[in-house]
């Protein structure tokens, strides 16, 4: 079973079309990223699921059942952008809180915090809490209960690089046991090697939705190459290969991926006059803003 | 119902971390004792223990009191938690959004509870410092004391309403005060010009009692001071509390915080986060 499917799903507010015709699902298992640039949607899409707000057209089930529905919620985790607590409990009271909302015993809130790292802080209130600390408390409240479908908005952001892959390694557990997994994100730098399937939102409308590699093939963007001329050569060298800029030692070549092979192989040939060659591939910033911006013309 | 209980454990838990506790128990606290001093007056001639007296005294201070502090505490209540940003999250939870409402009246209720008892407790002690008979007045203080909390249950809700339309705290309190205002303060200054305009009419007979019913705050005086022949003797309005019956008083302000809690659950489920 699907434990999330979205279909044809439309959401407008006034004037502004939120959400057009969105399609998109998630299998047990699976961690797909959703990006997009800040208004693409994602938050409503996610706000939809979650039963939070109603949606204009189209259907979605949730592990099965209607959106924000007791059998739904019973089994969805949320963590908001920018989670936010009352400031005046303490991290414990308020992981307590929301065990006993699961009707789970508060008396695991403190394996929670540990696992999240927050285990030394969970006596201290909220209120002095840092945004990377209260976007833990948000990822421990999340991991209540086992749940069979997590949707994250935006959950690294505020978090340093050790914490992100800290917290990428959980995702991976919860994945591993089976919990499907939708998280946002607007920069395909933070999620690349850690989700299985990429969904690319622009304004409202899915622009893609295919694994890393899938994306960078359908792209079909340009290679760059650097190569390093012998000292002296680099007019040699560009003449050679017809190749535009350069900049006294280094020659700038870009060619379309399936010419790639050909390339060096001209450059190989030139032998002696070359002492290095750099491949730079498509960056994932290139490629997401392929995506971003080729529904936006 | 374990998920509205630790909803209303972490409410009170706030409300105490908040000084809300404090503030309210500290105000209850100093008004009684004032009452409790200023009614020092030989009372002999009314026929009327000390405590009784006191509870008169009470009454009408609590008319105005509990309202306020009611509307006081609730109007975070929902305002609040749509400004920190936190009831997105608490409603993606499997509870229902009369649970919630259901928790957070629960601590606040414990709230006032306790501010009355501290409250009504210390004019109560200082009654039976002053006099040996006191103990005729204990009924009149317990009724004043479920009274109180059914009043503040009813200005609880009309808060949480007012809270869930304004969805600021900001406003929602600026709402508050006004409401106060107008349903305990003008309210009953609006209803004392027309009868005197009226001079004894069909207003002041047939439609007068209806209004001073409809007013939670009101028929809790009335129900309070006709309930005790002695408190009303004391409090000088026998005449006007004999008009109607205590048990349609009681009827009022039992009713008013079933309807302001169905009236504030229907503003709160449409609040989208």
């Amino acid at each position: 079973m699907t434990h999330l499917i979205l279909s044809r799903l439309t959401k407008t507010f006034g004037r502004e079309t939120a959400l057009d015709d969105v399609s998109l699902s998630v299998a047990p298992g699976e961690r797909v990223a959703l990006l997009g640039h800040n208004g693409a949607g994602k938050s409503t899409l996610m706000k939809i699921v979650l039963g939070l707000i109603p949606a204009d057209a189209g259907r979605v089930e949730v592990l099965g059942a209607p959106p924000g529905s007791p059998q739904a919620r019973a089994q969805v985790a949320y963590l908001p952008e920018n989670a936010a607590f009352h400031p005046a409990l303490t991290g414990e009271e308020q992981m307590g809180l929301y065990l006993r909302l699961r009707g789970q015993s508060p008396r695991d809130a403190r394996p929670l915090l540990d696992r999240v790292g927050l285990g030394s802080a969970a006596t201290r209130r909220i209120g002095t809490y840092s945004k990377g600390m209260r976007q833990r408390v948000g990822l421990a409240q999340a991991l209540i209960g086992r749940p069979r479908l997590l949707i994250l908005d935006e959950p690294t952001s505020g978090l340093d690089p050790v914490s992100r892959r800290e917290f990428y390694a959980i995702l991976d557990d919860l994945a591993a046991d089976g919990a499907a997994i939708l998280l946002s994100s607007h920069a395909l730098t933070e999620v690349e090697a850690r989700t299985d399937r990429i969904a690319i939102l622009s304004r409202g409308v899915v622009v893609a939705d295919d694994t890393l590699a899938g994306l960078r093939r359908n792209a079909a963007l340009p290679t760059r190459m650097q190569i390093a001329a012998r000292p002296g050569a680099a007019d040699e060298v560009a003449e050679a290969l017809q190749a535009g800029g350069r900049n006294g030692v280094t020659v700038d070549l870009v060619c379309a991926a399936d010419e790639k092979l050909d390339r060096l192989g001209r450059i190989a040939a030139l032998g002696p006059l070359v002492e290095d060659v750099e491949i730079l591939p498509p960056s994932l910033k290139d490629i997401y803003d392929h995506y971003s911006r080729r529904e936006a013309k | 119902m374990t998920a509205a209980l630790g909803l209303a454990g972490c409410e009170f838990r706030i409300a105490l971390r908040n000084r809300w506790v404090a503030i309210v128990i500290a105000m209850m606290a100093l008004f009684a004792l004032v009452l409790a001093a200023a009614g020092s007056a030989p009372t002999g001639a009314l026929g009327a223990d000390r405590l009784s007296v006191t509870v008169a005294s009470l009454t009408s201070l609590a008319v105005y009191l509990v309202p306020l502090v009611a509307l006081l505490m609730s109007f975070d209540a929902i305002a609040g938690e749509v400004e920190r940003g936190t009831l997105p999250l608490l409603l993606t939870y499997p509870v229902s959004r009369g649970r919630v409402l259901l928790g957070k009246a629960a601590a606040h209720l414990a709230t006032l509870a306790i501010a009355f008892a501290v409250g009504y407790g210390l004019a109560a002690g200082a009654a039976f410092a002053v006099d040996a008979e006191a103990a005729r007045g204990l009924p009149a203080l317990w009724r004043l004391f479920w009274s109180s909390l059914l009043l503040g249950a009813g200005f609880l809700g009309i808060g949480y309403a007012l809270a869930a339309v304004a969805r600021r705290p900001g406003a929602a309190a600026g709402l508050a005060i006004g409401l106060w205002l107008v349903a305990i303060v003008l309210y009953d200054l609006g209803l004392l010009a027309a009868v005197v305009a009226d001079g004894g009419g069909a207003f002041t007979t047939d439609v007068f009692p209806w209004l001073l019913l409809a007013n939670p705050a009101d028929a809790f005086r009335l129900f309070n001071l006709a309930s005790s022949e002695a408190t009303a003797a004391a409090a000088g309005v026998g005449g006007a509390a004999a008009a109607i019956p205590a048990w349609q008083a009681l009827l009022s302000i039992t009713l008013w915080p079933l309807a302001a809690f169905a009236l504030a659950l229907q503003a709160f489920r449409k609040v989208t986060p």
